[in-house]
């Protein structure tokens, strides 16, 4: 199958794939009419409110809640006593039920305590500020490295770290050490020619939808629960909320809004459980709608970082030892996506000798949830910092050197596999052959290059194709659109039923209509959906032949499939003029009944990916000031379904990677509460900001796609942390080894600069 | 405790906060009079309900006084300066107020009114710590002064902020110059905001920079002299140290473009 | 609990008659009272743009209006562009150009980019990334968006 697919899709001649169709949800989302999670209402709808902590570290003492209750309107006041612990042995699910509301103690800075559903926003308010919590606050820790000493105040009393041999006899705030390599890296230091290690710290950052989570529950006596969510995984909402709350997964039945931002935040329940626990108790719809300032402290950002690196290079520019320990903090649970980071850090190179060494983290922070490849873009800027100021310490040119080392087919992974065909080389000729890399700089102005490496993933996932009997498609997905799939799984239904693109539409089913689905998440919809859609049309077609074969009299397996239309096969299969899918849906009822294709797969074959990135910084030395003037994206997307929307990827990402390298950041206060949580002072870049960012569509076909396809959501976030920082670096004529490079960080940089 | 609501940018995020829950919300902006921009002994009066927007729009207050219109019009995005007006820049007290400096560095005076009366005030002596001002209870502000300029006079507002908009001022210097013909600075104020508890009138620097040709060496004594006023706080928007150096690189600047202006550039 | 205000008011060209809660914002009152749910909430605190509309013509952030405010005044929102259902040049270039991903900020930009194209039909890119600065896009990166505006404005300058 994999062999064939290689053929098939440099082979193919594309008539709908490829090209930049309007989104069929697009008139909805500029007037005005689509529906995200906020928009929705019910009757008889209460409003629900969360009450958080104040502190970073506190014993909940007593919970008063009298006063809420006794409120006029308040419907009902939701403890952690009316959640019971349903979860078992199952720890990931125990902590999220620890997430969703503290259990005897508030363990961040926003952690949420008790919540209210009432007849009004206002009366929710006031019957919020009724509720009485009494704290016995706890020493807290919100840095990596202080987490990690020892005596450091513990975020969990019983947590012994995994993965050290013997196992620790007292616990620490150490959950798991985790190690990848292969090689002796000792042996290759010793020769190298030229070693440099740095240390560098990035700080917490935030996907920065601009949709706060949102929800609508109604969950009635029977046990019958319908919700409407924005999500990027409303069969992850329905299972975890079945889960906590003790309700038969077939019996909730989950929608999932149009979706206003995600980027992995998305993944995972914050308010949804609570919502549907309240509306239990009230048996009344609830909707609860975080604040802007909720998002910030109590969803899922990302980890804080502490990072090592120590690269060896011959005078030639190969690469002889590479290492690197990462320490990441993923918030008061275990979790914190380091080892991602240990497995995507020297993705991107052919090396002999390699050892990454990562240590999972619990500090006093909120639950860190996916960004975007997540934990890999920290590990990138350290290692590709090194590489360039390597570059820079041997005389070559910082592609070249990336050239001479990089992965290829047949490379041994760091984290174990050996790759297929993969497109890094090709992204870096790309860039190296851009006018960019050769375009003059001025005073004050410096170049970056960087390389990036994700995995890309595949998953449960059931498409459902229907044919009307006007020949027009409806195509069911379970993946939620998080940035224009509906439109590329139209056109590759399209390209498949040789039918044209607006004779098809897609939704995104409800739970209750359309088997499992995992997450919008690993970049996985183009591709694993995409597949099941292809499937799915093949399916149809098969049954569509089989109605030809009919009506014909001739074998089924006499037939063929040709732009849209059932053929024979040749010459012996008879003389019948061609049918098309208009025509056998039109008999469709006289030959069997309607037709319908389906897909089910655990898919594989995601195809990793790679992207180089380049950057122009432009710095005020008196202000520390640091502008970007010029950004270039060249990335593998295997096959690009639909151009625009790859490009909208490959911007996005590196706009959210300028604005984590320059401004973005989790800023603690030294009583651990979050000193920034609104959008004015976590500092999303603004369109003024910004230079146009200049894309290079790279096509080296996926093996494990039909067409070929690579998932290009995530990879665009790796380079740029590290891109922004070589040419900010370069710039500010000082290596900046700390995120995000603020102006007072800069400045001071700048002045403590040697000579 | 009752609250005047001018443009509402700040009041309205604040009762939303729940930092601030007024008994009563007295809106202004129904008085046609404090809409009003009127010409006034060679300058402007400003009613309190202007927005940034409609004083950007303004010709007149645009040519005299360039600097005050480029402070107003950095407060927030395109849609706050819809709404917000330079009277609730000053009266919210938030010690990082773009439009103060660049009022101060103006001379300008509000016309405060209460039960007693009118009575005019230098700008300069509204705010007196952060969030608090010296109105005393049941006065407000009913308009801001923009005197008449001097001939060869300029000033210009500049303030530092991490992004490129929607910041909210690290550091910021409003610088007023009058050159006589010959060139030689004769008067000159230099006001500061972010930098200190309150807003600080830089004498010092304006002395550096009066009876000089605004040369290299003023300029340095100018923004040395902004620096040493500073008394500034660590916080999530900046260092005390960056700070400190970068008001006097803005004093540095400003006065600068605030020189040009003045030359009639 | 206060009593509630009797508001009387134009939106969209429509007379409309409320009563709100004294500290309830006009965006507020747009999306929970009137059912017009294309104006959206990314902060309350005037920092993301989501919430734009024009209040007589002017652009602001209805997030810092209280719904009181809003007597006599002739408020305009996103679901007031498509006049008759047929989409403006701008909305159409939003499409063309994939100026969106996810959507959530688009009403937003729309009536923010509609407020400027209105005063001014010649911006210069420079001029069209300060006028939005105030509308947060997290999906985009911008670039197209800016495209977006900048092709409708050629093309109603054109057609002007």
């Amino acid at each position: 199958m994999a062999q064939d697919s290689k053929l098939e899709a440099r082979e193919r001649d594309f008539s709908i794939v490829g090209t930049r169709p309007n989104r069929p949800d697009g008139i909805d989302k500029v007037t005005g009419k689509a529906r995200f999670g906020a928009d929705m209402a019910a009757p008889g709808m209460l409003h629900g409110l969360i009450l958080r902590s104040p502190h970073a570290h506190a014993r909940i003492k007593r919970i008063d809640t009298s006063k809420a209750e006794a409120l006029q309107g308040v419907k009902a006041v939701l403890t952690s006593k009316d959640l019971p612990d349903l979860t078992g042995e199952d720890a990931g699910l125990k902590d999220i039920l620890i997430n969703i509301m503290a259990r005897g103690t508030a363990l961040y800075d926003g952690h949420a305590v008790a919540a209210v559903a009432a007849t009004s926003k206002s009366v929710a308010r006031k019957a919020l500020s009724l509720i009485q919590v009494d704290y016995e606050v706890l020493p807290h820790v919100t840095d990596v490295e202080e987490a990690m000493k020892p005596g450091a105040p513990l975020v969990r009393s019983d947590l012994i770290t995994q993965g050290v041999e013997p196992a620790p006899s007292k616990p620490s705030n150490i959950a798991k050490r985790h190690e990848f390599g292969h090689g002796d890296v000792s042996k290759g230091f010793a020769a190298a020619d030229a070693v440099i290690e740095h240390n560098f710290r990035t700080e917490a950052t935030h996907q920065g939808y601009i949709e706060p989570h949102a929800c609508l529950a109604n969950l009635g006596p029977d046990g019958l629960g319908e919700m409407w969510v924005c999500t990027q995984g409303h069969y992850m909402v329905r299972g975890t909320c079945a889960a906590l709350l003790g309700l038969d997964v077939s019996k909730l039945r989950v929608t999932a809004s149009e979706i206003g931002g995600g980027f992995g935040g998305k993944t995972t329940v914050f308010i949804e459980p609570i919502a549907l626990a309240l509306s239990r108790m009230a048996n009344r719809p609830v909707k609860v709608v975080m604040s802007r300032e909720e998002v910030f402290r109590a969803s899922g950002p990302t980890a804080a970082t502490s990072i090592r690196v120590k690269i060896g290079v011959k005078k030639d520019g190969k690469v002889t030892g590479a290492e690197a320990e990462l320490k990441y903090t993923g918030g008061a649970y275990p979790g914190s996506g380091v080892e991602y980071g240990a497995m995507s850090a020297f993705a991107c190179y052919d090396l002999e000798n390699v050892k990454i060494v990562g240590w999972d983290v619990l500090s006093n922070r909120p639950k860190l949830a996916a960004y975007r490849a997540p934990s890999a873009p920290m590990a990138a800027f350290a290692v590709e910092s090194v590489m360039t100021e390597l570059a820079s310490k041997i005389g070559m040119d910082p592609i070249d050197l990336r050239l001479k080392n990089a992965a290829k087919e047949g490379t041994k992974a760091p984290y174990g596999p050996t790759f297929n065909r993969i497109g890094l080389r090709e992204t870096l000729e790309a860039a190296k052959n851009h006018p960019h890399y050769k375009a003059p700089l001025t005073k004050n102005q410096g170049r970056g290059v960087a390389c990036g490496f994700w995995f890309n993933f595949g998953g449960n996932t059931c498409v459902s194709m229907n044919l009307g009997f006007d020949g027009t498609v409806s195509l069911a997905v379970g993946t939620p659109d998080i940035g224009g799939s509906r439109a590329s799984m139209c056109m590759m239904a399209a390209e498949e039923l040789g039918i044209p693109y607006d004779k098809v539409r897609a939704i995104v089913a409800d739970t209750s209509s359309l088997g499992h689905n995992d997450v919008t998440d690993g970049s996985r919809v183009t591709f694993s959906t995409g597949l099941a859609t292809i499937n799915a049309a093949r399916d149809a077609i098969k049954k569509l032949c089989a109605r030809a074969a009919k009506t014909w009299g001739i074998p089924e397996d006499a037939v063929v499939w040709e732009k849209g239309h059932a053929k024979p096969a040749g010459g012996n299969a008879g003389k019948f003029e061609p049918l098309s899918l208009q025509q056998l849906a039109a008999a469709s009822p006289s030959t069997g009944g309607p037709i319908a294709g389906h897909y089910e797969v655990n898919a594989d074959g995601a195809g990793v990916s790679f992207a180089t990135h380049m950057a122009d910084a432009e710095v005020d030395p008196e202000t520390g000031s640091m502008r970007i003037i010029r950004y270039t994206v060249c990335q593998d997307a295997g096959k690009a379904i639909h151009p625009s929307y790859v490009e909208g990827q490959f911007q996005g990402g590196a706009v959210q990677g300028i604005g984590w390298a320059l401004n973005e950041e989790y800023i603690y206060g030294k009583d651990g509460r979050l000193q920034n949580a609104g959008f004015l002072d976590y500092r999303i870049p603004v369109a003024s900001d910004l230079p146009m960012i200049d894309t290079v569509i790279v096509e080296v076909p996926n093996p494990g796609h039909p067409y070929g396809v690579r998932g290009v959501g995530e990879t665009s976030i790796v380079p740029p942390l590290a891109a922004v920082a070589n040419a900010a670096s370069a710039a500010a004529g000082v290596r900046l080894t700390v995120l995000p490079m603020s102006p007072p960080r800069v400045l001071k940089a700048i002045e403590g600069r040697a000579g | 405790m009752a609250r005047v609501l001018a443009g509402g940018t700040d009041l309205i995020v604040q009762m939303k906060s729940g930092r601030l829950e007024p008994a009563l919300v007295v809106d202004v902006k129904r008085i046609p009079a404090m809409h009003a921009i009127t010409a006034e002994g060679g300058g402007y009066r400003i009613g309190a309900a202007v927005s940034c927007a409609a004083l950007g729009e303004h010709k007149g207050v645009k040519s005299l006084w360039p600097g005050v219109v480029e402070a107003a019009k950095l407060i927030g995005s395109t849609q706050v300066q819809g709404r917000a007006t330079m009277t609730g820049n000053l009266c919210n007290a938030s010690p990082a107020a773009d439009s103060v400096p660049a009022l101060m560095a103006a001379n300008a005076t509000v016309r405060v009114v209460g039960k007693s009366g009118r009575r005019d005030v230098p700008v300069a002596d509204i705010q007196t710590a952060p969030g608090k001002t010296s109105l005393a209870k049941g006065e407000l502000i009913e308009s801001i002064f923009l005197p008449a300029r001097s001939p060869n006079s300029g000033d210009a507002y500049l303030r530092f902020i991490p992004r490129t908009e929607m910041d909210i001022a690290v550091v910021g210097a409003g610088v007023g110059l009058t050159l006589d013909s010959g060139g030689t600075c004769t008067a000159a104020r230099v006001a500061l905001c972010a930098v200190g508890p309150r807003f600080i009138l830089v004498d010092a620097a304006a002395k550096a920079l009066i009876g000089t040709k605004i040369d290299a060496a003023a300029l340095g004594k100018a923004a040395a002299a902004a620096s040493a006023a500073c008394q500034p706080i660590d916080d999530k928007r900046g260092t005390k140290e960056f700070r400190i150096k970068v008001a006097g690189v803005l004093t540095r600047r400003a006065a600068m473009k605030a020189l040009e202006r003045a030359r009639g550039k | 609990m206060m009593d509630g205000i009797h508001v009387k008011t134009t939106i969209n060209g429509d007379a409309v008659e409320y009563v709100c809660e004294p500290d309830e914002t006009l965006l507020d009152v747009l999306r929970d009272r009137l059912g017009l749910t294309g104006t959206k909430e990314g902060c309350g605190s005037g920092d993301c743009g989501a919430c734009s509309v024009t209040v007589d013509g002017r652009l602001i952030c209805s997030c810092l209006m209280l719904g009181a405010e809003a007597q006599g005044h002739e408020i305009a929102t996103i679901e007031g562009m498509a006049e008759g259902g047929k989409l403006t040049t701008l909305q159409q270039k939003f499409l063309d150009h994939a100026g969106l991903q996810c959507g959530i900020c688009t009403p937003g930009i729309l009536v923010a980019a509609e407020a400027l194209l209105k005063k001014n039909a010649s911006p210069t890119e420079t001029e069209v990334r300060y006028w939005l600065a105030g509308n947060l896009c997290r999906c985009t990166g911008y670039d197209k968006i800016i495209r977006a505006v900048m092709d409708a404005a050629s093309d109603m300058r054109r057609s002007a």
